[in-house]
């Protein structure tokens, strides 16, 4: 079973639409023991960093994620709690990537929103997607570059657009609102 | 690098979408879900319904179209009319919607557009604002432009951002139904005094119009309604125009 984490800040229902597009079944829950038993989780996403921390923890949800050993992937805000610390109500993370994620300099517009490229792709979640296919992004804090890039993106300045350590996958864009390009990236997932 | 983005717009009235029906050759345009999905395979970059239901039980209708609409589509989407609570607000986003834009009753109540940035977060809080030029001002307009309200534009939209809006709709009505081109003149003073994204609508007429709109000032969205439901403009066409004028589209 596909499980989709619910918390306080997700937009879950997109992500279940999705993944029920691509044919697959999937339950939203905050339930412990089904997280744990489920074959690959959804760890989504969007809101503010302190306050949804702050739940995953009050929850116990936040060891369990850290502990999962299936894959799991983050999507958005998802995606910065996995890391160390971001300065959006200067929070600490769950720690599973060894990056930090920061506010963008006032450069240019923020958010970072509408659709956009990567570059540096790799690994078995870009598996039959070109450089040339766009994300929809939205977000106003970004994961600075790393060893553990799995793909990159350019607003402002470069930064991680996707993460990968183990069996933790994670994104910054949202693959379910990312027409076919995201379907992809949805379907590499979820037959991992 | 990012695109410029291009967004049709729908106006729904009892769960039906009220433009584009007459249009030859395209009919089902009256089913709201069909439209969008069609929009969304020619490369749509968002989609925005507009609820002109005048009637609260009607808006059932509507939260129950936001659910069929969210799970056919795989572009983002904004619902907008009659958001007048927080609660209405978080109803449509847990069915499905992406954002949900507020127009009159932000400018009635401001606090709840801060309410909607802390409940759902500022990405899903688009503040649409009618704006008006009198004696040489641009002035904000309510009640689907039929009440002046005295508030100058570039004050509300400052405000606007200040209270955790995540993008700015700005319809010019001098222009909008005019065909003669979007409101350069609003979208600067705006885009040179707000830091999130402006979309830019009312009166795209032509290719050239959104060519103009995007050299000329700093929007990273153009919306349209009638163009696209007639036929006049297909977004494929648009985009290849885009593309060949050096404006980045995807």
């Amino acid at each position: 079973m596909i499980v989709i984490i619910k918390y306080n800040a997700g937009n879950t229902q997109s992500v279940e639409n999705a993944v029920r597009r691509l044919g697959y079944d999937c339950i939203v829950t905050n339930d412990i023991e089904e997280i744990k038993k489920s074959d690959k989780v959804i760890f989504p996403g969007v809101g503010e960093a302190a306050t949804a921390m702050q739940h995953l923890q009050a929850n116990g949800l936040d060891l369990t994620i850290k502990g999962l050993k299936q894959p799991v992937l983050g999507i958005c805000l998802g995606l910065q709690l996995m890391c160390n610390y971001t300065e959006e109500g200067n929070t600490n993370g769950l720690g599973i990537f060894d990056v930090n994620v920061k506010r963008f300099p006032p450069l240019d517009i923020v958010p970072h929103m509408g659709w956009n490229t990567l570059y540096n792709c790799k690994g078995e979640l870009f598996t039959g997607i070109s450089e040339e296919e766009h994300f929809y992004f939205v977000h106003s804090y970004y994961a600075e570059e790393s060893p553990l890039s799995v793909a990159q993106c350019d607003y402002i300045l470069p930064y991680s657009a996707a993460l990968q350590k183990d069996n933790f996958y994670a994104v910054q864009f949202h693959p379910e609102k990312s027409g076919t390009a995201g379907e992809q990236l949805l379907k590499n997932f979820l037959s991992l | 690098m990012l695109k410029k983005r291009i967004i049709p717009c729908l106006d729904i009235k009892d769960g039906r979408v009220v433009k584009g029906i007459n249009f030859e050759g395209l009919r089902d345009a009256g089913n709201p879900v069909e439209l969008a999905s069609r929009y969304a395979q020619e490369g749509a970059d968002e989609l925005v319904f507009l609820d002109i239901t005048a009637t609260l039980e009607k808006r059932k209708t509507l939260a129950s179209l936001v659910t069929e609409i969210a799970k056919e589509i795989n572009i983002p989407f904004t619902v907008g009319g009659g958001i007048n609570t927080p609660d209405d607000a978080e109803y449509l986003i847990s069915r499905g919607a992406d954002k949900v834009s507020v127009n009159s009753s932000a400018v009635k109540n401001p606090e709840l557009i801060n309410q909607i940035a802390k409940n759902c977060g500022s990405q899903a809080v688009v503040l649409a604002i009618d704006a008006k030029k009198v004696n040489g001002n641009w002035e904000v307009f309510i009640n689907g432009g039929k009440t002046a309200t005295g508030i100058k534009l570039t004050s509300w939209a400052k405000y606007g951002e200040q209270l955790g809006a995540g993008e700015i709709l700005l319809t010019s009505m001098n222009n909008d139904g005019t065909k003669n081109g979007f409101a350069i003149d609003a979208l600067n003073l705006v885009g040179n005094n707000v830091n999130i994204p402006v979309i830019a609508s009312g009166g795209a007429g032509c290719l050239e119009h959104f060519t103009t709109v995007f050299s000329e000032t700093n929007a990273t969205a153009a919306l349209a309604a009638s163009i696209f439901h007639y036929n006049e403009i297909s977004i494929p066409q648009l985009k290849t125009y885009l593309q060949q004028n050096n404006i980045p589209v995807r």
